[in-house]
């Protein structure tokens, strides 16, 4: 039996001082349950994070979006706040997972998790995101380290995530047709003078596209972007996808989320 | 009364099942259960040298830990193949022994090893993982195409090659080939898949020490096929000791027809160590140990002439049949399949031939359509290639080669009682205004979009079928239908059904007929079916054979009932039996009028006299009291449904998407008895023909790992993957049963494959691609379109 001992703190400095080597955070379980059931994973400490209020919500500090950490999927999708700052947003959390994905996952645990498929990730890159924890502010750039990985510390929490609301902006996913998670996602955000092209599924961890990014910063439109040809060759390739039909599909989105800003 | 026959009766099943009132095998405990678990092979082809079981023996819980040499000192007999096929050169297929645990070599990832029963699954689970297997790994044959050159996976079995099949005239062939204008060729791949029924494979056992009477839950197709073969070829129990109950099961397709390992090692074991043992497959195992379906590798011919006439067919294929052969793993590559192989057309001259081959992988059976969906996938991917490369409209070329009369003998195996194919194909093409398809094309085209349409026309042969008929073509049983019809003596009715409802609605439809025949409530009528103890013997449910076997077993069952009831009521009526008419649930004697109710009578037999009465019985004199009548019927012929499907697919060339824009159905299923269930029962064969052509690929790597052994890989199609479906009818009865039906089970996903194929090749300007047409293989299609500057006709 895998048997763990569980957690309910009621703040974020008891959670943080309950985290061991041994320990998982949980605030939607989307990714930690099925783990720790089919034996990939196994803890100590279970720290159930959910109960803290303050990880959860949303509100807008002028030209900031903030999502608590424990905000789940569904509540961004129909946020009204999130629709009218960052529509794209609210659509890509409209179209993670399932229903009951959506209803559970956090906005908080998809990025702590950094799956290199998952969408949130991007959206972080693209909306020049800086995620609050408990003890310092990370920008997104730095925060993405690599395949499942962050710069998170072991007993640090993601409390917030504050994104900068973009003049506008843009996601297309390829889902994988089983799991539907990114085969490869686009999030574009255009901000006055810059333009972000942020690519999840193609790599092993998010990134941002520079030379699209580029390209668009100085003519938006998508003839600027046109004959590009980019580079596969760290592109990931398996039974779904090759790596050439990632970079193709990375173009295309690119050129559809320029269509549709 | 209004007939219920036809009528939109709503399932009497789904209030159970929508409020979670269903009982399922695993909803099934029994005090002082054990569970337990299974170590399986982690190779495709493995030697098995040595076990050591001192680790887990240990652990906490551990009853008992089972091996494949124990269940060989007790004589428990292997896993069954129930046809016998015949090769070519007339020698008698080889069948590798299949025990129900591994001994010496592992053949699949998956296979059965050993069995741990503990107190806890989480204990059974945790000393499953401490046993350890030694195994010596050998190179394992995986491909279908490649498997008769492999290392001799089974001792003895030459080439991997179980049978090498011919149905047909090879030299008629010939000759008519000789005489064409064209001939048309096509490579295909029919590819393989999980079955993948909502419910998992489970089953519970329960050995009472007093009665010595094993009684097995399981999800089961066919209990009492089950019991049969676990007790003659298994030898687990007598038949009257081994009780086989199949509850409400979700979903089979022909995955739950086969007794499997698990069910003869938990029924076997249960009795060994006195307690019952709870099994459920998780979902993984459901991947890795279901009986696969299809996995064909084809190549056929069409021989033709300018003006569209066929003359010829020939069909070359390769049928992997997995690690080993099941019981319909031999049948359905061969006369399920190849009989069918011609399709809806006048073929002169045709031949199948089929080389059915080991490989190391799951085993494969019958899934839903079971060889005519690999029948009908070659012949309707040949005619659209034949109208394509003639330049004759692809439902002309169709109707050309129909047959113009009813019974249509075939040139294989079957006569085909009744049908009308051009009518199927009008309504259809009206349907889904196919003649406005050029327009549309033009439309998609203006948005950078590639537009296709596919049809494709079938027949099947179901409703399986004429005993002697399949005996003689190698069949181990007879495959007739029982029923059973119990009279309360309260007037409450009981059908039996040697058939089994796993989801196609049998409550309701069999309660139809029997309420019409009878002339009752279809409230007063319960029917019962899924248990050995309960009812006749029954053949179970596959092959779309239910109602037009099991079904006409009823209507027969029913018929003898009211025969009986009618000479009671010419005894009470005091006239003679032929002055008796019993319609809607009355005897009526003609010249008074006056009537008896089918209650009344049912009454009298039970109770044959009175306090007012003298001594003698109101029962014709000798007659038996009680009213119960049993009916075996055993079919005259298959059932035939046919009809038309046409696709319409739009494909985004840049990312290869293939969008499935409208979808018409026209199905001839003969009587419909409840127009909901048989527009359910297409729409799920669709689905999963759509599945199949566009999602769903079980995919093993080359040393035999499944790498799609989860729905994170193995791809289900979902309700946005489907427009609409627009489903219509016509009609001709079947003359073969009373009831005037065909089968309506396996149509959606025969015809469906082809028709979404052909529109996806018709999009590509003609350029083949094998199923699935996944986003990716799509797009590379693209490309090279680009290159060719071809332009969508």
């Amino acid at each position: 039996m895998k048997t763990f001992n569980y957690h309910a703190p009621k703040d974020v400095n008891e959670a943080s001082k309950l985290a061991s080597v041994n320990s998982v955070f949980l605030a939607g379980g989307m990714t930690s349950i099925p783990s720790i059931k089919l034996g990939l994973a196994s803890y100590k400490d279970v720290i159930n994070i959910k109960h803290i209020k303050k990880l959860s919500g949303i509100k807008v500090a002028g030209k900031s979006l903030i999502i608590g950490s424990t905000t789940k999927h569904a509540e961004v999708a129909s946020s009204k706040d999130v629709q009218k700052e960052i529509p794209s947003l609210a659509k890509l959390a409209g179209r993670i997972g399932d229903a009951q994905v959506r209803n559970r996952g956090t906005i908080g645990g998809s990025i702590s998790n950094n799956d290199p498929s998952a969408c949130y990730p991007s959206a972080c890159m693209a909306l020049n995101a800086i995620i609050h924890t408990n003890e310092r502010e990370i920008e997104a750039s730095n925060f993405f380290i690599g395949m499942f990985e962050t710069a998170l510390k072991k007993n640090e929490i993601v409390e917030a995530v504050e994104f900068q609301i973009p003049e506008k902006s843009n996601y297309q996913k390829h889902p994988n047709p089983a799991s539907r998670y990114a085969i490869v996602g686009v999030y574009l955000a255009k901000y006055k003078d810059k333009v972000n092209v942020a690519v999840t599924g193609a790599k092993s961890c998010v990134y941002i596209d520079s030379d699209l990014s580029k390209k668009l910063s100085s003519n938006f439109s998508t003839s600027a972007i046109e004959g590009i040809k980019l580079d596969s060759s760290e592109m990931n390739s398996d039974i779904h996808a090759s790596a050439e039909y990632r970079a193709n599909l990375v173009m295309t989105y690119a050129k559809k989320a320029v269509e549709a800003c | 009364m209004a007939s219920l026959v036809g009528s939109r009766v709503e399932r009497k099943e789904d209030k159970r099942f929508l409020t979670g009132k269903g009982k399922y095998t695993a909803d099934i405990n029994i005090a002082n259960q054990t569970y337990a678990v299974f170590v399986r092979s982690p190779h495709a082809r493995a030697k098995i040298q040595k076990i050591d079981l001192s680790r887990a023996l240990r652990a906490s819980g551990v009853v008992s830990i089972l091996t494949g040499d124990e269940i060989a000192k007790d004589k428990i007999g292997g896993l069954i193949a129930g046809w016998a096929i015949r090769s070519e050169d007339g020698t008698e297929m080889k069948i590798p022994a299949n025990p129900p645990l591994a001994k010496e070599h592992a053949n699949f990832v998956g296979e059965p090893i050993v069995v741990v029963i503990a107190e806890s699954l989480d204990e059974a689970k945790a000393a499953a993982e401490l046993v350890s297997v030694d195994y010596k790994v050998l190179k394992g044959v995986v491909n279908t195409a490649e498997a008769m050159n492999g290392e001799t996976i089974h001792e003895g079995i030459d080439k991997n090659l179980c049978f090498d099949w011919l149905l047909g005239d090879r030299k008629a062939v010939e000759q008519a080939f000789a005489k064409a204008d064209k001939i048309i060729k096509v490579d295909l791949i029919n590819n393989r898949l999980v079955p993948n029924a909502m419910e998992p494979r489970a089953c519970v056992t329960d050995y009472n020490t007093a009665s010595e009477e094993i009684t097995l839950y399981t999800t089961s197709q066919n209990p009492h096929l089950s019991r049969l073969i676990m007790s003659a070829f298994g030898g687990v129990a007598p038949e009257n000791k081994l009780r086989v109950v199949a509850p409400d099961v979700g979903g089979g397709f022909g995955s739950k027809i086969n007794v499997y390992n698990e069910e003869i090692v938990c029924s076997w074991a249960s009795k060994k160590i006195e307690r019952p043992i709870k099994w459920v497959a998780e979902r993984t195992e459901s991947f890795l140990t279901d009986t696969h379906g299809r996995d064909h590798v084809t190549h056929a011919e069409l021989a033709v002439t300018n003006d569209g006439k066929f003359l010829g067919f020939k069909n070359e294929t390769i049928a992997n049949l997995g690690a080993y052969a099941r019981v319909f793993g031999t049948v359905t590559p061969t006369y399920l399949f190849g009989p069918c192989a011609t399709g809806v057309y006048v073929i002169p001259a045709a031949y199948t031939n089929v080389k059915a081959v080991y490989t190391n992988t799951a085993p494969v059976d019958a899934y839903r359509g079971a060889g005519r969906p690999e029948a009908t996938y070659t012949i309707e991917r040949l005619v659209e290639k034949a109208a394509m490369e003639l330049g004759i409209d692809k439902t002309e070329l169709r109707m050309r080669n129909f047959p113009k009369q009813f019974p249509f003998k075939q040139t294989l195996v079957h006569t085909v009682d009744s049908g009308d194919y051009g009518a199927g194909l009008e309504k259809a093409k009206k349907m889904s205004d196919y003649d406005g398809f050029q327009a549309r094309r033009k439309k998609s085209e203006a948005s950078g979009k590639l537009r296709g349409i596919g049809v494709s026309s079938y027949f099947e042969a179901c409703g399986i079928a004429p005993s002697a008929a399949v005996m003689s073509l190698g069949c181990g049983v007879g495959l007739w239908e029982s029923a059973e019809v119990r009279f309360n003596p309260t007037g409450q009715i009981s059908v039996y059904t040697g058939s089994h409802s796993h989801g196609q609605g049998h409550d309701t439809t069999f309660a139809q007929i029997a309420a019409d025949e009878l002339g009752v409530a279809m409230e007063n009528i319960d029917v019962v079916h899924g248990d050995t103890n309960k009812g006749t013997f029954g053949m179970g449910t596959y092959g779309s054979r239910s109602l037009t076997v099991g079904g006409v077993a009823i209507v027969n069952a029913c018929r003898k009932i009211i025969a009986k009831g009618k000479k009671v009521a010419a005894k009470m009526l005091e006239v003679s039996e032929n002055e008796i008419d019993f319609k809607n649930g009355e005897f009526v004697a003609l010249k008074s009028n006056k009537k008896k109710t089918i209650g009344e009578i049912a009454f009298a037999l039970y109770l044959p006299g009175s306090r007012d009465s003298d001594f003698k019985s109101q029962l014709p004199e000798g007659m038996e009291p009680g009213l119960i009548e049993t009916a075996f019927f055993d079919p005259a012929n298959f059932s035939f449904p046919a009809g038309t499907h046409i696709c319409e697919v739009e494909i985004d060339p840049e990312t290869g998407e293939v969008k499935v824009e409208k979808y018409t159905a026209v199905d001839d299923f003969g009587r419909i008895v409840n127009p909901n269930i048989v527009e359910g029962q297409v729409h799920g064969g669709i689905a999963q023909g759509i599945g199949q052509a566009l999602y769903e690929n079980a995919q093993y790597d080359e040393t035999g790992q499944l790498i799609t052994a989860s729905y994170m890989d193995y791809t289900m199609p979902r309700a946005d993957n489907f427009p609409e479906f627009n489903l219509g009818f016509t009609c001709t009865l079947a003359t073969t049963n009373p009831l005037g039906v065909k089968g309506c089970g396996e149509a959606g996903a025969i015809a469906s494959p082809p028709a979404v194929m052909n529109a996806v090749i018709d999009a590509l300007g003609g350029q083949e691609i094998t199923m699935p047409a996944t986003a990716e293989k799509v797009w590379r299609a693209c490309k090279s379109l680009k290159k060719s500057n071809y332009k969508a006709a």
